[in-house]
């Protein structure tokens, strides 16, 4: 199984929609959304089947048992992320809190313990494809680990198959480190602006360092053509693949809102999407080429 | 002389784990008695600092090399520190892997990637 | 180039908000700012900051942030072990006779420290980025950067929103994306949420999201539509379907998009785009003062 992985460093620059429209081209039977955060493919995927839901639980958080507190303050005083407070009784902040146990640790009347914490859930569909996806709960860490099970839960579900397709999260970091693990290549979408191509520049340095085949790609590329040009530029200078181009198209834009691909009619944004989509497709499957340098 | 091979099943027809950090256990071989012990590992439910967890655990148990498909920063930190060699996994299979080592058909890991900091809940 | 001139009564601090990236936060926290008679502009967004790109700064002053780490006395140390099975995050390993401290992973809760039956590990510091303090024209832009490799940017975002300031000035806090972690450090203080938005069906599942944080912050909030174009609008219709209020809208815009992407500042360099940004400043500060009447 060749696993393709789409990133943009910055949000807004249509990874899922170019997501989306990869899985309908390669007619992927294994697809996986691992921005967990804000999860957005099963919007566009139309799945009828009910996904099987698993609860994921995350860092173990502290609570107190109020009846044994003898109110010592030892818990408050060596907690060093500000997480527990005393009004009439001591309170755990449970966003504050990092589950270190030192307040467990510490309490001479044992009243504090970690109990772990759901802190999102894990969805499969499995019905003419595998797809695998899933959502932190508002206010939780641990999204490098949910990411990890998102890739897992879909390698477990389907043994055999040519491609899967992930779509990956936005930023940099731990989210994004736990996509890049273990796939065959990524694919950037970058935005033609100063800040997407900052973005677009570390995302490049970290699957650099995880020595992950690289390929460029640009979204939206006629809102400012000459920022386009530098990524372009910038890719021929560090040796890494520019795929294509694919244009800003209101026609798009409407498709998706009505939860439609961009690839399943005639637009300018689709034929463009086509073209990145071999161009892409090659190198995948292109057996262990250098592309990327050794820098 | 005893080798550890992150593992996805208890059995000698288990396929190697591509990951180590967070391979569901570990295969300890004893070359001169050709022992076989799967032990669990333990680092694999970690939020985060996998690999120097599993590193430790296979540290204590007084192996002497690992085999290995890919290897974090810290882990082999780890590893130097208590002089285990990392070698590189030639496929999947456990047997090919322990009689190429027996050969010293296997190469030393060159690619060590960065910690990946699983943690993610900052 | 002032534009609102509107009196500020208090001490003001408005947080930028949306699900997911891209939505424009940044560009309507910069402008906002820019647009008023004086601001603070806060770039929260440690990993990625963007705003000192349009605002470009000038008499930058630089104050470093510093963890705590722990480090141990050798000699100290009996291989006991204590501060490993204690520690969550495995941090620490011992090998080769010795206890190797992995600085990347410790989430600095000072336990290894705390309970070392021998005293053998103390506490060091260590620089995990910095904030930052300039100025341009109107205002004082602060900008929180956090060091590639570092794993957590709260402690910047604590620094960065350390107030002491009792003037009446009003603050524009340029959250992360998301609602993770960072983003709720963002907004504790906050004393009113902008939440942005754009028109599509993603825009509107990831408005769902972060209308949830706020609310469950108990935080007085209000949407601008940013993008708007005339048609379907699926985050305008969750705002009236659950009766949020809606600021103002920003139209889709050529002219806008490519001021942004060439990191310029739109009302300082139109004046179509200074009345659009003064007459949404004005409805701003009047419904954050509003809801902050109600509260107290």
């Amino acid at each position: 199984m060749k696993q393709l992985l789409i990133l943009s460093g910055k949000g807004g620059t249509g990874k899922t929609t170019i997501a989306s429209a990869f899985i309908k081209l390669s007619n992927a039977k294994a697809y996986a959304d691992c921005d967990v955060d804000a999860p957005n493919l099963h919007l566009v995927m139309n799945h009828l089947s009910k996904p099987k839901r698993t609860d994921f639980y995350g860092l173990p958080k502290a609570e107190v048992n109020t009846e044994l507190c003898i109110h010592c303050h030892l818990c408050i005083k060596n907690c060093q992320f500000g997480a527990i407070t005393e009004e009439k009784e001591i309170k755990i902040d449970p966003f504050s809190c990092e589950g270190c146990g030192v307040c467990e640790a510490i309490c001479p009347a044992k009243a504090i313990s970690l109990k772990p914490m759901v802190s999102g859930e894990l969805m499969l569909y499995k019905d003419n494809a595998v797809f695998s996806t899933a959502q932190l709960k508002t206010g939780s860490g641990n999204s490098g680990l949910l990411v990890t099970e998102v890739k897992k839960q879909m390698k477990e579900a389907i043994k055999e198959t040519p491609i899967a397709i992930i779509d990956g999260s936005p930023g940099i970091g731990c989210p994004v480190i736990a996509s890049l693990n273990g796939i065959d290549m990524v694919l950037i979408v970058a935005e033609p602006s100063v800040s997407g191509i900052q973005d677009m520049e570390r995302i490049i340095k970290t699957a650099k360092k995880l020595q992950t085949k690289i390929a460029v790609c640009v979204n939206k590329y006629d809102i400012n053509p000459a920022k386009n040009q530098e990524i372009e530029v910038f890719c021929e200078k560090s040796s890494l693949p520019f795929v294509g181009k694919i244009p800003y198209d209101s026609d798009a834009v409407k498709a998706i809102n009505e939860g439609k691909c961009i690839t399943d009619f005639d637009c300018l944004a689709g034929e463009a999407a086509k073209d990145v989509y071999a161009k892409t497709m090659e190198l995948l499957l292109k057996e262990s080429e250098e592309l990327y340098c050794d820098n | 002389m005893k080798i550890a091979i992150p593992v996805d099943e208890k059995s000698m027809n288990s396929p190697v784990c591509v990951s180590f950090g967070r391979a569901p256990y570990f295969l300890i071989y004893d070359i001169d008695t050709s022992e076989s012990v799967f032990i669990n590992n333990l680092a694999a439910s970690s939020q985060g600092g996998a690999g120097i967890r599993a590193a430790q655990l296979i540290a204590d148990n007084a192996v002497d090399a690992l085999l290995t498909f890919r290897c974090g920063q810290n882990a082999a930190d780890v590893f130097n520190a208590a002089s285990i060699r990392i070698y590189k996994i030639i496929n999947e299979s456990i047997e090919e892997n322990i009689n190429a080592f027996k050969d010293e058909k296997l190469s030393l890991l060159g690619e060590i990637h960065a910690g990946f900091h699983g943690h993610g809940n900052r | 180039m002032p534009g609102f001139t509107g009196m500020v009564t208090d001490r003001m601090k408005i947080a930028v908000l949306s699900g997911k990236g891209g939505t424009g936060k940044t560009m309507v926290s910069v402008n906002l700012s820019a647009v008023a008679k004086k601001a603070f502009y806060i770039d929260c967004d440690v990993e990625e900051p963007n705003g000192y790109l349009f605002f470009k700064p000038a008499s930058v002053v630089s104050d470093k942030v510093e963890i705590k780490l722990p480090v141990v006395d050798e000699n100290l140390c009996i291989g006991c072990r204590k501060c490993i099975n204690f520690c969550k995050f495995n941090a620490l390993a011992y090998v080769g006779n010795k206890l190797r401290i992995f600085e990347e992973i410790c989430h600095s809760c000072g336990g290894c420290v705390l309970f070392c039956p021998e005293r053998a590990l103390s506490v060091k510091y260590k620089t995990i980025g910095y904030v930052q303090k300039g100025v341009s024209e109107n205002v004082s832009v602060m900008t929180g950067i956090l060091n590639p490799g570092e794993s957590s940017g709260v402690p910047i975002i604590k620094k960065l929103l350390k107030d002491d300031i009792q003037d009446p000035i009003i603050s524009f806090i340029d959250c992360p994306p998301g609602s993770a972690c960072v983003v709720m450090e963002s907004i504790k203080d906050a004393d009113y949420c902008i939440l942005v938005a754009e028109p599509s069906l993603f825009g509107a599942h990831n408005l769902a999201m972060v209308y949830d944080l706020v609310k469950m912050f108990g935080k007085p909030h209000g949407v601008i539509l940013n993008k708007y174009l005339n048609g379907n609008n699926p985050s305008e219709e969750f705002c009236l379907k659950n009766g949020i209020n809606i600021l103002g809208k920003i139209p889709f815009d050529n002219e806008l998009g490519l001021l942004n992407s060439n990191g310029l500042i739109a009302v300082r360099e139109s004046e179509k785009y200074k009345r659009i940004f003064s007459s949404l400043l004005t409805k701003v500060i009047k419904e954050a003062q509003h809801e902050t009447v109600i509260n107290s």
